[in-house]
């Protein structure tokens, strides 16, 4: 047995015990915290498959983000969490909820399991045709020029995810800033640290943004770690949400989608498809599209946690 | 020289993981909030900065030996915040016992 072997085995046990603990925790914050470090091995076990973009995806999103919007969900529940506890979900409840998810893994098991060897793979003609592009990341090159469709979905969830958000806000409350004020901390460890370290996030959060077209990395990534950055400054009370009705917010969040969907349409002209594009601009326009995007993604993800507005705007 | 560099890397990854492990120990066996945070710290700084040290003879270049000493000072930074944060709560009595 290599080496390799036994750590492999060694990190899917870990990630049974991490969803075991998830789905077992006695309240929501220790599921989150379970899910948050479920989160952080399959980072692991994308990297040990070698899919560097997987894994920054999968610890920047799916850990990250998802983790402090479960937290704040998490937070805003306590109160309801005391009486959910005593009322006991039926046996019959759980048998089904357990023979159902049972049967979902065991579907993907097998469906996994019976792919003929070699799996059937587009790897090879992805590869081919990488040149075309402009692009030196195969990974980039499938999310912005073969299956640019699917990203251009993608970049206008975030958005209609941030107007669900913002409709639970109650009337008198439309228009303002969304969250709590968080105030500047007296003794100063929490204002210290995004003093510190924004410089170097924003810094990293870009240049993770352009390695993306040749190296694992790209705006979804990026845009994470700018928002975290934005986050940290407004949870140090050092800056406060924007009021949802600033022009300016409503401007950012709509421009990435919509250069992408206007670039898409040139398609039609040019090379007389939707979301073509013409030979020789493909490199330039991508960057374009990339530009709009990061600040949309990052605007999107750093109000998110922040919930509903719930302060009246002034005036 | 080679044979130098691996046993350098060897046993500074080694003492590393010491430090990870009594970290560890320490988290699972202290009584309260203050003496964990400070078994935790063990691990963070100088076990993670022993593994860092132990791998910048293997790191095949500046700028890779580089990133890893950024990757050690950020986790230094977030590691002592979070220590002070929780520390704080800790005293207050925020804290669930």
């Amino acid at each position: 047995m290599s080496i390799n072997f036994a750590l492999t085995i060694v990190l899917a046990l870990l990630v049974l015990a991490a969803a075991g603990w998830t789905v077992a925790a006695p309240d929501a914050f220790a599921a989150v915290v379970g899910f948050v470090i479920y989160g952080l091995l399959l980072a692991l076990v994308w990297m040990s498959l070698r899919s560097v973009d997987i894994a920054l995806t999968e610890a920047a999103i799916g850990s990250g983000v998802t983790g402090v919007l479960l937290l704040g969900a998490g937070a805003r529940l306590r109160s309801a969490e005391e009486p959910a506890a005593n009322e006991r979900a039926g046996v019959a409840l759980h048998v089904m909820a357990a023979v159902l998810c049972t049967s979902i893994t065991a579907g993907l098991a097998v469906v996994v399991l019976i792919l003929p060897e070699p799996a059937p793979t587009l790897a090879p003609s992805a590869a081919a045709h990488l040149a075309g592009t402009g692009l030196g990341n195969p990974v980039a090159a499938v999310l912005l020029a073969y299956r640019a469709l699917d990203t251009l979905l993608e970049s206008a969830v975030l958005p209609l995810a941030l107007i669900g958000v913002w409709s639970l806000a109650s009337d008198r409350f439309w228009g303002g800033r969304p969250g709590i004020r968080h105030r500047a901390d007296r003794e100063g460890v929490l204002v210290f640290l995004p003093q510190l370290l924004v410089p170097f996030g924003v810094l990293m959060g870009i240049h993770i943004v352009w390695v993306g077209a040749d190296d694992p990395g790209g705006k979804f990534q990026g845009a994470t770690i700018l928002a975290a950055m934005w986050i940290l400054t407004m949870m140090a009370g050092i800056n406060d949400t924007p009021p949802i009705s600033r022009r300016w917010l409503r401007g950012i969040l709509v421009a990435g989608p919509l250069v992408f969907l206007a670039i898409g349409l040139i398609g039609f002209a040019v090379p007389g498809a939707f979301l073509a594009y013409p030979p020789g601009w493909g490199k330039p326009l991508i960057l374009v599209i990339e530009a709009a995007l990061t600040p949309s993604i990052a605007a999107a993800l750093g109000l998110l946690p922040a919930g509903p507005p719930e302060r009246a705007p002034k005036g | 020289m080679n044979l130098v560099l691996d046993l350098f890397t060897v046993v500074a990854v080694s003492a590393g993981v010491f430090f990870f492990f009594a970290g560890t120990v320490g988290l699972l066996r202290f009584p309260d909030a203050l003496t964990r945070l400070h078994a935790l710290t063990k691990a963070d700084n100088l076990g993670l900065g022993l593994v860092v040290i132990g791998l910048l003879p293997r790191a095949g270049g500046l700028p890779v030996a580089l990133k890893l000493i950024g990757v050690w000072l950020l986790v230094l930074v977030s590691s002592a915040t979070v220590s002070q944060l929780i520390g704080r709560a800790a005293r207050r009595g925020k804290l669930q016992k």
